[in-house]
């Protein structure tokens, strides 16, 4: 929040290279500089186990920026400070900001900044960034750091006597080599047996190996401990000392409106109906939301198709021109953005109000039926928007097993545009219980594949551990700026795919290759799944925007009244196959973007044959009804 | 050395205090297919060696004593299951008796290298019943490896999933090995670190626990390998 309210609309989102790792620049002026701030994800440490801490850790040790800030949250002092100090050995040019220092006020922390700064010899910013205060303070701060030119104090805080001592000699034992990393860190490292910097130090020394063992062992038997444990203790013992010290409660915490609410909404009775209410709402108001938008942009758009045809004439340059790019960028804006905008919009409050994780929390359990834990539910729901932004969300699991398993249980989700196909074929002309059915089918689906992915990926799980942020009032423009970047990110990613793709099938159409395909494809339709052999055009198209799925078919059929070319049971079995086929091509962009080549592939081929499979025994069982 | 039989009643007052219900003299009897008037003769033998208080109408209470011993024999049993399931494969059909016979014999020694060979599991195969932790002092699983003797631990430990709402306590023990131990480490979950339970979701959900001043969700199952001590 504090990197969106600098930057503004000066933004860009993307990715670490080679990392499913979200990665956001941009710029700002301030005095006479130009600032580029690059905002870090959000970790607790500086360790390798998750792709967030090695892009951070390397970012700030070989990149080597001017001023690094760390926000802490006022409120969770001793905890945030333990990253704090180990920003502290990284020796890198630091300024703190202290944010939320009114929600720390109302609990009755008072928090000493002049002590702050001095036992961590860096500065200290209060702020309140969802007010927007604080905000040139830090910026001048930050060019006083920067002006200053140092190179990165030592923090005056030390480990207990023997780490010390043991730090002390490692480092020397490295001294003959020249490092980016600085020599404190990386012997502090070494103790907390730190994969990488083993391999680091090795190459500056390849007799350290023996010394570390040495050191280790003397530490472990002083203490009865692993000595990477020993040294988080001592790092949270300075953490709390420091805390102490710059921090008094005024006033004892007392259960303020905000910890009662969150009773109510993680209570073992309220607290399930709650969620659900929430859920449907959103569900029901995004989609109300985009209906009407979308119908808007549809009439919209047919206007200026007229007025284009009016201008160049009917002939190939207006079906290129029009049914070729337009289309497509028309595509976008009326299907995708009219619900995944306010989907973005919803999830950006969730987040900064802290429900989002009160629902991973109630989730959590459900999860578990599918070897995922509480925070899978987040993109889970996102999915049923636009997969696109679901499957970006699953960034969110820390393991990378965690991720392919989520990523692969939410292609199955129905997004918005499926929904248009299921209601709008089997929930108008078979009946609203049917339709209804297939999401239950779905869900089921989910569960079975899920608990078969999580047996044959290897691996092992983890559980839930997740900070849960205090109960805040969201501030709508933090979360309108919030989903305006997301969006851009989705419209980049995905709209030059879209409008490609609509301009080959606009291609295919005109050199009338549609009917061969038809052909080819009719073993698969017309056998298999028992439907029209016109359907392989619509399935087909329905890689680029499900909701072709169901549009089209009314051209290729000839007629409106779909009752009277299809039996219910081929519209249940259509719906199903559109439902669990192929995911849209702008999901396949993010697959492959995130997981790569191979694994998309997997998926895809994987979908493909689960629908057709699923679709053909429905086909032969649905002739018992 | 306490004989057989002591060791199956005890097991069988362990089980029916977590299953929730109170030790009386017919329910022992009946799990242990013995007649009552021998269960108030043996009862009343080991009150005498201070493993239980008994109360005749409130049925068997087990003393610290009598806890550490009945922990002892459970753990061995269901480390025993693990061992007959997860190494051997058999079915879990005779998993139960077959561990019911070896655990009056294995030795401490042995429990210890079982324990380490299966990896410190948590639970027992059949019911998922939670494996009581060992008794020695060390913080966590990363510290045991056999060579280095260790004390007794003598407070008395509770798993994270079964303390109460507002309850308090200081983590002592953490079963696991580094990789888990790192993950708690880095929000904050370390030896002697004050904890207090804020809510637990239901339907053995998550539990969300108050530590250094901030909130943390934790999924039951890692809830369970989190042991403190409480206040």
């Amino acid at each position: 929040m504090i990197f969106n309210q600098l930057t503004g609309l000066h933004q860009h989102i993307g990715n670490w290279p080679g990392k499913t790792v979200e990665r956001a620049e941009g710029t700002l002026s301030f005095g006479n500089y130009t600032i580029d701030i690059i905002d870090l994800p959000g970790i607790y440490s500086l360790s390798t186990y998750s792709q967030e801490e090695q892009v951070s850790r390397q970012y700030i040790a070989i990149e080597k920026p001017d001023v690094v800030v760390n926000v802490i949250d006022a409120c969770a002092l001793e905890r945030n400070l333990f990253f704090t100090l180990q920003l502290l050995e990284l020796r890198t040019p630091l300024v703190i900001a202290l944010n939320q220092v009114d929600s720390a006020e109302n609990k009755g922390l008072m928090i000493n900044l002049h002590k702050l700064e001095e036992l961590l010899g860096v500065p200290v910013v209060p702020m309140v960034a969802p007010r927007g205060i604080g905000f040139s303070e830090l910026l001048s701060k930050i060019i006083e750091v920067y002006e200053s030119g140092d190179e990165g104090i030592p923090s005056p805080q030390e480990f207990g006597r023997e780490i010390e001592q043991a730090v002390v000699r490692l480092q020397t034992e490295m001294q003959n080599a020249e490092s980016k990393y600085p020599p404190r860190w990386l012997a502090i490292k070494l103790l907390e047996q730190d994969e990488e910097a083993k391999k680091i130090a090795l190459d500056l020394n390849p007799n350290i190996g023996g010394v570390l063992e040495e050191l280790t062992g003397e530490i472990e038997k002083l203490h009865g401990e692993s000595s990477n444990m020993i040294l988080s203790s001592e790092r949270y013992t300075i953490a709390s000392r420091i805390a102490n010290q710059s921090m008094t409660i005024v006033s004892p915490p007392t259960a303020g409106f905000a910890d009662r609410l969150d009773q109510v909404l993680t209570d073992r009775i309220l607290g399930y109906p709650i969620m659900a209410i929430v859920i449907l709402t959103i569900f029901y108001g995004v989609f109300t939301f985009g209906g009407l938008v979308s119908d808007a942009f549809i009439r919209i758009s047919s206007e200026l198709g007229l007025a284009l045809l009016g201008l160049i004439g009917p002939g190939i340059l207006f079906e290129l021109l029009w049914g070729g790019l337009a289309e497509g960028v028309i595509a976008g804006i009326t299907i995708a953005l009219p619900y995944i905008a306010p989907f973005y919009i919803v999830m950006a409050v969730l987040e900064d109000s802290g429900y989002l994780a009160r629902m991973a929390f109630l989730a959590d359990v459900a999860m578990h039926k599918i070897g995922l834990h509480g925070k899978a539910f987040i993109p889970m729901i996102l999915c049923y928007g636009c997969n696109v932004p679901g499957c970006i969300g699953c960034r969110i699991l820390e393991t990378d097993r965690d991720r392919i398993l989520a990523v692969f249980v939410a292609t199955f989700i129905p997004c918005a545009a499926t929904t248009v196909v299921i209601m709008g074929l089997v929930g108008t002309y078979v009946g609203i219980e049917w339709a209804l059915g297939l999401y239950v089918l779905d869900l089921l689906i989910i569960l079975i594949l899920g608990r078969a992915a999580f047996k044959a990926l290897p691996g092992e799980p983890v559980g839930l551990i997740m900070e849960m942020p205090n109960l805040r009032a969201p501030v709508l423009e933090a979360a309108a700026k919030k989903t305006w970047f997301r969006l851009q990110d989705f419209i980049y990613s995905a709209f030059p795919l879209i409008i490609v793709g609509n301009f080959v099938i606009k291609l295919l159409i005109m050199s009338s290759l549609l009917q061969p395909i038809q052909q080819v494809m009719s073993p698969i339709t017309v056998g298999w799944l028992r439907l029209p052999s016109a359907v392989g055009i619509t399935l087909i198209f329905g890689i680029l925007r499900k909701e072709l799925i169901l549009l089209l078919l009314s051209s290729v059929l000839g007629t409106n009244n779909l009752a009277s070319v299809l039996t219910k049971a081929q519209m249940i079995v259509y719906a199903t196959v559109a439902m669990l086929y192929i995911p849209c091509i702008a999901t396949i962009a993010v697959l492959v973007r995130d997981f790569g080549y191979k694994r998309a592939l997997a998926i895809t081929l994987f979908k493909i044959l689960f629908a057709l499979l699923v679709g053909g025994l429905l086909a032969r069982i649905l002739v018992f009804f | 050395m306490i004989s057989k039989s002591r060791e199956e009643y005890l097991k069988a007052i362990y089980a029916l205090n977590e299953e929730g219900e109170q030790a009386e003299t017919m329910k022992i009897a009946s799990r242990l297919g013995v007649k009552p008037a021998s269960v108030t003769g043996m009862l009343k033998k080991l009150s005498d060696e201070g493993y239980v208080k008994y109360e005749s109408y409130r049925g068997a209470e087990l003393t610290d004593k009598g806890d550490k011993a009945a922990s002892k024999i459970v753990r061995k049993h269901r480390l025993l299951e693990r061992f007959l399931t997860d190494m051997l494969r058999l079915g879990k059909n005779n998993v139960h008796e077959q561990a019911g016979e070896m655990e009056h014999t294995l030795s401490d020694e042995a429990e210890e290298a079982l324990c380490r060979v299966l990896q410190h599991p948590d639970l027992c195969p059949d019911d998922k019943k939670l494996i009581p932790p060992c008794n020695k002092d060390i913080p966590d699983c990363t510290a045991c490896d056999g060579a280095s003797p260790t004390s007794e631990r003598d407070a008395e430990i509770t798993p994270l999933s079964e303390l109460k709402q507002g309850e308090e306590g200081w983590i002592t023990f953490i079963r696991g090995g580094r990789s888990a131990c790192q993950r708690l480490m880095d929000l904050g979950l370390t030896r002697d670190t004050p904890i207090r339970l804020v809510d637990s979701a239901p339907f053995h959900g998550p539990v969300e626990i108050s530590v250094r001043g901030t909130k943390i969700a934790i999924g039951r199952g890692l809830a369970s390998k989190i042991f403190v001590r409480v206040r």
